[in-house]
């Protein structure tokens, strides 16, 4: 039996799923047999974490500060084992642009992008270069925050009139952001779990909205409203390229643990990879998990592998 | 860890499908997520909310409370701990009729019944007159909390637009002329006439007359919803629509939360007979009866202290709330934006820029620890993105004036960053001079329709 700090919740917008995350993570770890410290991480983190002997942390934290290397990074001044990335593999994959430029580079294939800070727009008038990107885009455009991770910030800009206000709302979320041709397709998610022989893709999940109306990025959240389709109804062939894919970009990000790839799936057969996430959702909802357990890994043995990952890496590799 | 918990349950994800599969037809069209989440960050102590509706308790004499209860323990102790009868006890119907008659509303024991808040006369009205599909007519904006309870029970929602006068009744009527060629009929009409919740307006006494004449005319019920009307900092009261019909038509909506205590939750509805009687049977199987607790308390309070003088300490307190959040938006917002001057109640609806979007403003805003309702929460069709409702009665006049500067810093920030984008200076603010200030500007709550195929997304 371990003592383990389960850090969810925080400032972060995710902190609603995170704490659900983090609720689930902790009855699995007592079902373990841990004791458990639950926090909501806040500015008395560190003394919290210092004030008693702990054994690991297992981070249940989603979107800023949880998945962004930062908490990562205090825990390696604490050397403390923790769960999932490290500090490099997170701040790679929470910013989609150098995921992107990193990928595009590797040859994975990636919607074709182009990525600005405000700086760009207000000091060197990137806004000039607009036409050019829309013209090498095409319209409609996805417009994201480069390090939002869920569906917050996210438009669609059908026109160029469409673009400025886009930015606007995108660039509330994030100093940088992406503007990606936009793949229509099939929604499609792999996530990686680490183990004694490499890691290892596990089935594919496809996201199908359940009424075109009202399908929405939010949709992924909530229990009824999207059907998961776990394994996705796929050809052998392209499931495999996917899952492929999948491992690449874990490898690719220096990913550690676990992590959930986002691809499209486009009417030519095309696959191409949205982003990383080095910290999916672990709610009941949430994709990993059911692709964990059409694996044969129930969440509790899915908790139990995360957690043994950590203790193994550990101490702590930067020291 | 102590033993006695309880132990985790499991759960998987197979069970959740099982779940997802029993749920009702009406849990899809509840909204949420991503504006839950937004809200879920709001409540963190080092944000000041403009967000919330709730009153100032903060000046309830502590001492007065104490001396109800003791009061209640002494006298009626057996009774405050019993159930009581559904429609509410006659004691608190009696304060009930005083706090109508201070509006000028005449009001029968036998007409009332007592409900836990006054959103649970939504409920009940909503679940008595609306089949899935019926239609109810609302304002828009329309107060935030009815969307819910108009997604659960599957209402088609039809939001009429509002000026400085309250919702445009002209525009009323040519929305009642269409639905009856397309042969239907609106179950109730919903309306909050005296400073409205979120747009702060008031109904003018002529619309006021014509809704009424509209209602009686055509035969059809109307919801007024008046929590706020006891709150006027200036002006002349206007009569409720209720005391213009009768209670013909009319059905009321009152509330003790803004007068006295939100945490006691009791409101009440006064409604013709047989509709009252339908929502009779509705309260019963919603809840029996409302707190009897809380109805004492209502009543040893009303007995022993004059509730009047609290009001008007409540409404001096906000006055000057208002007049500050006023001072700092005058000061703070720039040129694009437009709000209400609200005459009384707790909410200033300000409108920014088309391209503004305000949940998405909401995030950024949040890193500067302030908070505020995005406006798309006031309406069930989309529209009110670049609206948004500000609250002055919940926090200190230092934290009203702080949390409007840092709002105005990051509309000013997009502003800029818009005018950039399109090489655009921005506009300024087109206005014929002297229309403005001590009237509530009109054409701040009318809304530009969505333009079709907004947001929706098609995957990613």
């Amino acid at each position: 039996m371990s003592r383990i700090a389960v850090l969810k919740g925080g400032r972060s917008l995710e902190r609603q799923v995170s704490l659900r995350s983090g609720a689930r993570v902790q009855d699995a770890l007592e079902r373990l047999g841990h004791d458990v410290l639950s926090i909501d991480v806040g500015v008395d983190l560190i003394r919290r974490l210092r004030a008693e002997p702990l054994d690991a942390a297992f981070v249940a934290l989603h979107g800023r500060d949880g998945e962004d290397g930062t908490v990562q990074e205090l825990l390696e001044i604490l050397g403390l084992p923790y769960t999932g990335s490290g500090v490099l593999g997170c701040s790679r994959a929470v910013d989609k642009a150098l995921a992107k430029h990193l990928m595009h580079e590797a040859g994975i294939p990636t919607p074709e992008f182009f990525a600005f800070t405000q700086t760009a727009f207000r000091e060197l008038g990137a806004g000039e270069a607009l036409p050019a990107i829309e013209e090498r885009l095409r319209f409609p455009i996805v417009v994201k925050p480069s390090s939002q991770g869920s569906a917050l910030g996210i438009k669609f800009a059908g026109t160029a009139d469409d673009v400025p206000a886009a930015l606007v709302a995108a660039f509330s979320y994030d100093a940088r952001v992406v503007l990606e041709r936009h793949v229509e397709g099939r929604d499609l998610a792999v996530s990686v779990l680490d183990g004694a022989d490499g890691a290892e893709a596990l089935p594919v999940v496809e996201a199908v909205p359940r009424s075109e109306d009202f399908y929405d990025f939010e949709a992924r959240y909530e229990i009824g409203r999207t059907e998961f389709v776990c394994p996705a109804d796929l050809p052998d062939t392209v499931a495999e390229r996917a899952r492929e894919l999948a491992l690449a970009v874990h490898s690719l990000l220096g990913l550690h643990a676990f992590s959930r790839v986002d691809l499209m799936l486009d009417a030519d057969g095309e696959l191409f990879v949205l982003e990383a996430n080095p910290i999916p959702g672990l709610t009941d909802t949430s994709l990993l998990p059911q692709a964990a357990e059409a694996a044969g890994v129930d969440f509790d043995q899915l908790v139990a592998r995360i957690l043994e990952l950590a203790f193994e890496r550990a101490p702590a590799s930067r020291a | 860890m102590s033993s006695s918990r309880k132990p985790p349950s499991r759960s998987t994800s197979r069970d959740l499908e099982r779940y997802a599969d029993l749920f009702a037809a009406r849990t899809r069209v509840m909204k949420s997520s991503a504006m839950r989440d937004l809200m879920a960050v709001t409540a963190r102590p080092e944000i000041i909310s403009l967000a919330g509706g709730q009153p100032d308790t903060s000046t309830f004499p502590p001492s007065t409370f104490a001396s109800i209860t003791a009061r209640i323990a002494e006298q009626s102790c057996a009774r405050a701990l019993q159930y009581g009868p559904t429609e509410g006890l006659d004691e608190t119907k009696d304060c009930i009729v005083q706090v109508m008659a201070a509006e000028g509303m005449h009001a029968d024991r036998e007409d009332m019944l007592v409900t836990t808040g006054g959103q649970q006369v939504i409920d009940l009205v909503t679940k008595t007159l609306v089949d899935p599909g019926d239609v109810i007519v609302a304002e828009g904006p329309t107060y935030p909390g009815a969307v819910p309870v108009f997604h659960a029970y599957q209402a088609d929602v039809v939001q009429i637009d509002m000026d400085s006068d309250g919702m445009r009744v002209d525009l009323l009527e040519d929305t009642l002329d269409r639905l009856e060629r397309e042969g239907r009929r609106p179950k109730f009409i919903y309306t909050v006439p005296t400073f409205q919740n979120p747009a702060g307006v008031t109904m003018s006494l002529p619309r006021r007359r014509r809704l009424v004449e509209v209602a009686a005319q055509r035969e059809l019920l109307v919801l007024e919803d008046n929590p706020y009307g006891l709150l006027r900092y200036e002006g002349e009261p206007l009569p409720p629509l209720y005391s213009l019909d009768g209670g013909v038509f009319v059905m009321y909506l009152g509330t003790f939360s803004k007068i006295l205590s939100a945490g006691l939750r009791l409101g009440w509805v006064v409604a013709p007979a047989p509709v009252l009687e339908k929502i009779n049977l509705g309260k019963q199987e919603a809840d029996l009866c409302t707190s009897t607790l809380s109805q004492l308390m209502v009543q040893a309070y009303f007995e022993e202290f004059d509730w009047r003088d609290y009001v008007t300490s409540l409404t001096g307190i906000y006055r000057a709330r208002r007049d500050v959040m006023l001072e700092a938006l005058a000061e703070s917002f720039p040129a694009q934006a437009q709000w209400t001057r609200p005459q009384g109640g707790l909410f200033v609806w300000a409108t920014l820029p088309s391209y503004i979007d305000t949940t998405d403003l909401l995030a950024r805003a949040l890193r500067e620890n302030v908070a505020f309702v995005p406006g798309s929460a006031a309406y069930l069709d989309g529209r009110g993105r670049s609206s948004m409702r500000l609250n002055f009665s919940g926090a200190g006049d230092d934290d009203v004036r702080e949390g409007i500067r840092r709002i105005g810093e990051v509309i000013k920030e997009q502003v800029a960053l818009y005018g950039t984008l399109t090489g655009e200076r921005p506009a300024v603010r087109v206005e014929a001079p002297g229309a403005d200030e001590g009237e509530e500007s009109g054409r701040v709550v009318e809304m530009p329709r969505r333009r079709s195929g907004g947001r929706r997304a098609g995957g990613a």
